[in-house]
């Protein structure tokens, strides 16, 4: 059954569920989590690619893993779909993940402006990855705009608060037809097997491995943590119950 | 010699005037500071919340927390890691002119200064800007002094221009101007605006700042908005700490900008913590009271209350005290620096003399090694202009 778990997203198949977030930039943190968390996706922000820079970001991505790369530091839609251009003039393929924030104390990202984003770069044919805070109807306005998946946050991000959001996220499991993959605020392995459990897609993480004391580790323990929740999502829940189950049941007596 | 000095508080015809009442706002705090009302309680209790009230970064400025100093590095350093990761971000600046029109008392660049005032022209720009990105540089202070009549917003921004074909992230610290020339100098590819305010004790502003536009103090506290209302991304705040009461001037720089976030929340926040440097012609004036421990608790404060501000701390500071400042909370430094005029073009000669004497006179490449030997990560360039 595992085997065939193929994760998909935007037609591309992948076998991990596991996305490096761009958030602290770090050469170990990138080969950690190739070699350990087994990432095939990792995100990238534009403004901090640049050919001739030195420790050019790109320089350390080994072949074979997909690039994605984000808008971050636009503040409207407008500034987004720039970035995206950008991307694709400097050959970075056509993943493209939104962040559009209008405050620079909280980083929350600014749903209205991601869908304008999100409808834009989809026509243009993009595979538009938003990042979004998790509400329902941003959440169908996203999907009606073409994003091949959606992104919300399970707290702010760099937090390590973990699923600050979770009844949010499960609803938007529960009712968006596409991938939902976990991002930003997941600061422990049980947090993101937790996520995993609920039916999510995939999990980015980069705080929360940046910040540990054994990156590889760390890495290696996220890894294993997406995995077990997966394969318990997978074989569906048992039943969790308010009270005992009681082995001589009241209505017993009714018989078949 | 006795000059008719013009009220200090009173805009001049061509200042543009914004409808807003930070300043009123941030004078209120700076007024309000009494050291000796903090204690070692109120320092405890800022140090336990995760998001400081105004009152909570007074108490960290006060005396009360320097016994602390340890535990707010300690918080300081978790802070920075938390919203920055390991990046330090390197800039140089490029003195471009230094005529200025101002008579500031403690400046190398003082009109009243017999110094040597050059101004570079387009080629002579290219080829410091060439000599620069050659070291792997990307992003660029433009400074000038302060003379409209002999740096106008045009050849600024023509150097802005210029500038922007050879760095990815050029910022300006120029005379302010007002938002239309802002949004001018933004269409020209600067991107943020360092102002100093110097101090925020107007009365002490007034004796130090004896004539010139500068002399008007609130057209110079207003820049940063004016800035942002003209499109630039980020501003920069600072006091040059010494020139009066060091604690009052940190409160009214934390202030001014937390406040300016508050009402601008897209904007881009960045704090520079100048001391006193000694000058040409004028060595008697020394740093008063900020020594390298108040400077960390600061430096500390300031991230404690905004940790999601920029903080540079310049080549005034020696290399010893700025490889360990980035360890705990800078996030921005200045790499081979020369204060010079066109310091770049040849090397140990220049147009025009500089500003004032730096103490870490490190090139890029030996900056860049220091920072990665503390497995910190050297960024050059960190946004794309938009």
């Amino acid at each position: 059954m595992e085997t065939n778990d193929t994760f998909v997203l935007g037609g591309h198949e992948f076998s991990s569920r596991f996305i490096l977030g761009s958030g602290k930039y770090n050469v170990d943190l990138i080969k950690a989590a190739v070699e350990q968390a087994g990432a095939e996706i990792i995100t990238m922000a534009l403004r901090r690619v640049e050919a001739g820079q030195k420790d050019n970001i790109l320089d350390y991505i080994p072949k074979g893993i997909t690039l994605l790369p984000n808008t971050s530091s636009a503040r409207t839609a407008e500034e987004a779909i720039r970035i995206a251009h950008l991307s694709r003039e400097l050959g970075c393929g056509d993943f493209i993940k939104i962040e559009v924030m209008r405050d620079t104390k909280y980083l929350l990202p600014d749903n209205a402006e991601t869908i304008k984003a999100t409808e834009q770069l989809a026509k243009e044919g993009f595979i538009v990855l938003p990042y979004m805070y998790p509400d329902l109807y941003a959440a169908r306005s996203l999907r009606d705009a073409g994003a091949a998946a959606i992104m919300p946050l399970a707290s702010p991000i760099g937090t390590n608060k973990g699923l600050s959001t979770r009844d949010f996220i499960q609803i938007l499991i529960d009712e968006i037809d596409l991938p939902v993959i976990i991002d930003a605020g997941i600061g422990r392995p049980s947090q993101a097997c937790e996520a995993m459990e609920m039916g999510a897609s995939a999990i980015m993480a980069n705080t929360a491995l940046a910040t540990s004391g054994n990156i590889p580790l760390m890495a290696k323990a996220f890894r294993q943590a997406i995995e077990a929740g997966r394969a318990a999502y997978l074989s569906g829940l048992g039943r969790v119950r308010e009270t005992a189950s009681a082995s001589d049941p009241l209505t017993g007596f009714l018989g078949d | 010699m006795e000059e008719k000095r013009i009220d200090h508080m009173k805009y001049l015809p061509d200042m543009e005037i914004i409808d807003s009442t930070m300043l009123e706002d941030v004078l209120q705090y700076h007024d309000a500071f009494r050291n000796e009302d903090f204690t070692a309680k109120n320092v405890k209790s800022a140090l336990a919340k995760t998001h400081l009230e105004p009152q909570d970064f007074m108490a960290l400025l006060s005396t009360a927390a320097l016994p602390f100093l340890e535990e707010m590095a300690q918080k300081a350093h978790t802070i920075t890691r938390r919203h920055f990761g390991n990046s330090i971000n390197l800039f140089t600046p490029i003195y471009f002119a230094n005529y200025c029109e101002n008579y500031c008392i403690y400046c190398g660049f003082n009109s009243h200064n017999k110094i040597h005032r050059a101004k570079l022209s387009d080629a002579e720009l290219r080829q410091e800007c060439t000599n620069i990105a050659k070291t792997g540089l990307e992003e660029v202070l433009m400074l000038t002094g302060e003379s409209r009549h002999m740096s106008d917003v045009a050849y600024i921004g023509n150097a802005i221009k210029i500038a922007r074909e050879y760095f990815r992230i050029v910022g300006v610290e120029i005379y302010p101007v007002n938002v239309d020339e802002y949004k001018y100098l933004h269409e020209c590819g600067a991107d943020y605006v360092t102002v100093f305010q110097e101090t925020y004790n107007s009365d002490k502003y007034e004796t130090l700042h004896l004539a010139g536009h500068k002399r008007i103090f609130p057209y110079r506290f207003y820049s940063q908005e004016r800035a942002i209302l003209g499109g630039m991304r980020g501003v920069g705040f600072a006091a040059l700490l010494g020139l009066d009461d060091y604690q009052k001037d940190a409160v009214a720089t934390g202030m001014h900008a937390w406040l300016m976030q508050k009402k601008y929340p897209h904007a881009e926040i960045s704090l520079s913590c100048p001391r006193l440097r000694p000058i040409i012609n004028n060595d008697k004036i020394n740093p008063k009271d900020v020594h390298e421990k108040q400077l960390v608790q600061i430096i500390c404060a300031y991230r404690l209350f905004m940790p999601y501000a920029s903080i540079v701390v310049s080549s005034r500071e020696s290399p010893y005290f700025r490889n360990n400042i980035i360890k705990i909370a800078a996030t921005k430094i200045s790499a081979g620096v020369c204060t010079g005029i066109g310091g770049h073009i040849i090397e140990d000669e220049q147009k025009g003399d500089e500003q004032f004497e730096i103490s870490d006179t490190r090139s890029f490449d030996e900056i860049y090694a220091a920072v990665k030997s503390e497995h910190l990560q050297p960024v050059t360039s960190e946004y794309i202009y938009l």
